[in-house]
């Protein structure tokens, strides 16, 4: 019986089991699918900082959530309108953030005594009313899977594996979505597997029947295409659209790539991915530690090469006398750290902001490098490409900061033609003539001299240098000089910085001020109170130092500065002082990105509307 | 991609002046510094490289202000970090013959994680380690190569750590050429250098020197005259290991022991001595040889304990990206964008 299809604008789907269940994987692949079907998409997975706890076990569930939507859109989305529960802890974990009245797809054969006590149920949620809130969909899941799988010589473990694609097949046919995308996909992974192959696909075929020929749902959903500007598209996470960024900011520049690094969450997938660019002639340099990651790197950028190295928080400590180095040796190098909760081990998984003054001040001497932030998934990969042409422009390090909610958070990129990327404007010193290490341009950049380069030998390093020559000086006069030249120099960064523009009123009431990944909620947020009424304009920020030029003038434009930031109050600190202006400071620190209705509530309250709501 | 890299092709003759910069030297008087400085000088032109080749990577300490004295290029680091830089050096350009000169505290204590790790990679670097025993540029602390017991600045009462034993540490983390000298012996010290130029992988020397201010002497009973001969033994690829002011002495094994037998007892002769073999595989008897110098009793050798072939880490990941590059052809901005699930918007 062919059920009715109901087309809806906007839906979030979180998958929700086991860190075994392989709900990372089922998200991804729905998030394929339903990105190459042209519908805007968002997403965020939730995993815990232990590869495998107990199964079973509240502390052991993975998540993995998708907006999309007919409609442009900026985050993955605030709530739930569907949750996938494989067992009694993905439920227990995630209900809290569900819409009231979302529909609930439970695996009903992983509700059994055990389970329920790992999850700390006394009582069977499905049987005390406390769902009674919800849609609740019971689905023998796992006992569906296994029947499907009759016949395969597999053991009952494997078996019990594949119900993830039983799920993501009923989820394929509740929105509409075709299966094809995963199977060609189901069939290149497996080559080598028919076995595995054949259960998959078999699951993923009959949880997509499932859903077609009982009663369970009465509908099924439609997302359309959203309205995006043409051209030819894919999906990228904040990680790997830092790794293709360097590796076309390298043919972009002509030099070839160095990234020195240590496998550390967030940043690793940096690392991974970027180790599968030997064709493009990118070393990885995976190193005994942090410390080595970026001592290799400014080693290959005196060589002469495009030197990266990647980190999260504390690996950016780790880092921090080597930043100086490349400081004072005025080397380019990027240095892309992605933050998450800290201090210390913090919250490795997890998303903050938290390193933005560390990132600004944390160094010894005066040390002032560029740094950047990007904003979303898509943004990772321009402000890599912009980071890059700006280390090398102007011989200095740039640090780069996403954090973990955009490293893992995906989105569809329209891939850029070769030459809208930006040019890199540098060339490696041949003269001899007239060489001095020091001697600056009129853009007080000194020449890049690399070893190899007849008649160009000469030394530097961490002692400082006397002005032009690049001898050691111990004078005192040339020492203010040169920590004049490298402020001036860094200063000078400022006039390849673009205008701030404000999203919105130029002047008025309220103009809300973010920086990193808080981007997209913070635009939905004003987009949603200006709905109801209540306006406030929009300042991001890409560049953090230099900031622009404008940015001064631009503030002083409006009443209150509201500034919502994954921390205490870093940027507000930093714009206080710098422009002697109030900020009113919006901060969460729980490991979690900004909920669009968080920025909404917070404007109606800085606006005095809403009673405050 | 186009490379901005590019040589000159010319063959040119250098003299030891043509290593020297144009800045004053500034260790202190009687260091045994000077004399590393004058022999890698002198040996430079045999290094079979162009200058502009050559990189110098130094780390912190005395021994680190070594590149400023070079006229090749030339890289100071920081604290420990010398080899971690050298690597980056190398691996961006194979081109470059790097050398690392570095000190005990600098390599042993505050670096020992990326030496440890540039030896068991085998990356094509070579080091020179300036051991005198002691902080020198922090005025007089002892450093990870001090002899149990020291007395020092910040040991009053003498230390209680057991020193590191270089040699030992280099052959076992994987080093693949692994030699020590002394600074008051420069013709040895010279053929240590040319032969370390010539190796492909990570050459360690270590270097014996002497600090005139805070550890005066340190190896005095090695390295002069009147009691050189009875406390060093010359290593040389295929002789007996014989030592002593009259050659009179030997070292040959009981089982897996090394042990000082009298040539002039009637009882040995030179037959009996261990025949040295520099080019041995197995790393016993190099570690061997390399405990002598902590035995009481037994004189130190100097020379190469032992080189030996092993792919180097840069020349396999040179070997991977050409590989990989026939396989596939040169990258692409198009494979670098389209290599995954695209979809039109129209």
């Amino acid at each position: 019986m062919a059920k009715q299809v109901q087309v809806i604008e906007d839906v979030t789907v979180r998958f929700a089991g086991d860190s075994g269940d392989g709900m990372q994987l089922t998200g991804s692949q729905f998030t394929d699918t339903t990105a190459s079907l042209g519908t805007d998409v968002g997403t965020l997975p939730d995993f815990p900082a232990e590869i495998r706890a107990p199964a079973g076990s509240l502390a052991g569930v993975s998540g993995f959530q998708i907006h999309f939507s007919s409609n442009d859109i900026q985050t993955p989305g605030d709530s739930p309108d569907v949750l996938v529960a494989m067992n009694p802890a993905a439920l227990k974990v995630n209900l809290k953030d569900l819409k009231p009245n979302a529909t609930i797809i439970i695996n009903t054969n992983s509700f059994d005594l055990k389970n329920l006590k790992l999850a700390n149920y006394d009582v069977s949620p499905l049987e005390d009313g406390s769902l009674s809130g919800f849609n609740v969909v019971p689905v023998e899941l796992t006992k569906l899977t296994v029947t499907a799988l009759e016949g395969l010589t597999l053991s009952p473990k494997e078996k019990d594996k594949c119900k993830n694609f039983f799920a993501l097949g009923l989820m394929y046919w509740l929105y509409n979505r075709p299966i094809e995308k995963t199977l060609q996909w189901l069939e290149s992974k497996f080559k080598k597997k028919p076995e595995i192959f054949e259960a998959n696909q078999r699951a993923l075929k009959a949880g997509f029947y499932y859903g077609e020929t009982t009663e369970i749902f009465t509908t099924r959903y439609d997302v359309k295409p959203a309205k995006l500007p043409k051209g030819v598209y894919r999906n990228v996470s904040g990680n790997e659209a830092v790794a293709i960024g360097f590796v076309a900011a390298s043919l972009r520049a002509g030099i070839p790539l160095f990234l020195g690094s240590y496998p550390i969450t967030p940043a690793s997938e940096i690392l991974q991915e970027l180790s599968k660019y030997k064709d493009f002639g990118v070393v990885t340099f995976q190193a005994e530690d942090e410390i080595a990651g970026i001592a290799s790197a400014i080693g290959a950028a005196f060589a002469g090469s495009l030197a990266l190295t990647t980190t999260s928080g504390p690996g950016l400590s780790l880092k921090t006398e080597a930043i100086g180095l490349a400081v004072i040796t005025e080397l380019p190098i990027v240095i892309v750290n992605v933050q998450r909760g800290g201090p210390s081990t913090g919250l490795p998984t997890k998303t903050e902001q938290a390193d933005l003054l560390q990132a600004m001040y944390g160094r010894h001497g005066e040390a002032p490098v560029v740094v950047m932030a990007a904003k979303s998934p898509v943004d990772c990969f321009y402000a890599s490409v912009e980071a890059a042409k700006i280390a090398v422009e102007f011989m200095t390090p740039v640090i780069l900061l996403t954090d973990g909610y955009l490293a893992f958070g995906s989105e569809p990129m329209k891939i850029p033609a070769f030459d809208e990327l930006p040019e890199f404007n540098f060339e490696f010193r041949k003269n001899p003539e007239g060489f001095y290490p020091y001697q600056r341009n009129e853009n007080l950049v000194r020449p890049w001299a690399i070893p190899g380069t007849p008649g160009l030998e000469h030394r530097i390093g961490g002692l400082e240098k006397k002005d032009v020559y690049g001898n050691i000086s111990y004078e005192p006069e040339n020492h203010e000089i040169m920590i004049n030249n490298r402020k001036a120099k860094i200063e000078q960064v400022q006039t390849v910085v673009p205008d701030v523009e404000v999203e919105g009123d130029s002047t008025g009431e309220l103009l809300i001020l973010s920086w990193g990944s808080t981007y997209g909620a913070i635009k939905e947020g004003i987009r949603k109170a200006s709905a109801e009424g209540y306006k406030a304009s929009h300042l991001h920020l890409r560049y953090i130092h230099p900031f622009p030029k404008n940015l001064g003038d631009v503030l002083k434009n409006f009443k209150k500065i509201l500034i919502p930031e994954m921390n205490k109050g870093q940027m507000a600190t930093i714009i206080r002082s710098t422009f002697l202006i109030e900020a009113i400071q919006y901060n969460k620190v729980k490991g979690q990105p900004f909920k669009v209705a968080e920025i909404e509530n917070k404007i109606y309250e800085v606006l005095g509307g809403k009673n405050g709501k | 991609m186009e490379n901005k890299i590019d040589q000159l092709e010319t063959e040119v003759k250098y003299t030891a002046k043509d290593f020297s910069s144009d800045i004053d030297v500034k260790w202190c008087p009687g260091c045994g510094d000077y004399s590393i400085l004058a022999q890698v000088q002198r040996t430079s032109p045999d290094f079979g490289e162009k200058r502009e080749n050559i990189v110098w990577v130094s780390g912190i300490g005395c021994s680190s202000r070594f590149p400023y004295y070079m006229s090749t290029y030339g890289f100071h680091g920081i604290h420990g970090r010398a080899a971690a830089i050298a690597t980056g050096v190398r691996l961006a350009n194979k081109n470059l013959q790097v050398w690392v000169a570095t000190g005990d505290g600098d390599m042993l204590s505050i670096g020992g994680n990326h030496f440890i790790h540039a030896c068991r990679k085998n990356v094509d670097l070579k080091i020179l380690l300036f051991n005198n025993r002691i902080y020198g540029l922090t005025k007089g602390q002892y450093s990870p190569t001090s002899e149990k017991g020291k007395v020092t600045k910040s040991s009053p009462y003498g230390t209680v750590d057991w020193p590191f034993n270089a040699i030992k540490l280099a052959d076992g983390a994987g080093a693949t050429f692994i030699a020590r000298t002394m600074d008051r012996d420069p013709k040895h010290m010279q053929e240590m250098l040319t032969r370390a130029s010539k190796h492909k992988g990570l050459a360690f020397i270590e270097v014996y020197q002497n600090c005139p201010i805070f550890n005066d002497g340190a190896y005095f009973h090695l390295t002069e005259k009147e009691t050189k001969p009875e406390n060093v033994i010359v290593l040389e690829h295929n002789k007996p290991l014989v030592f002593g002011t009259n050659k009179d002495k030997g070292i040959k094994m009981d089982g897996i022991n090394p042990v000082v037998i009298d040539l002039n007892d009637g009882k040995h002769s030179v037959n009996d001595c261990w025949v040295h073999d520099e080019f041995d595989d197995n790393p016993t008897r190099g570690f061997i040889l390399a405990r002598l110098s902590d035995l009481p009793g037994f004189p130190t050798p100097v020379g190469v304990f032992r080189q030996y072939n092993k792919p180097t880490y840069d020349g396999d990941y040179m070997k991977q990206i050409e590989h990989v590059q026939t396989q596939k052809g040169a990258g692409t901005y198009e494979r670098l964008m389209f290599s995954t699930t695209t979809w039109e918007v129209s």
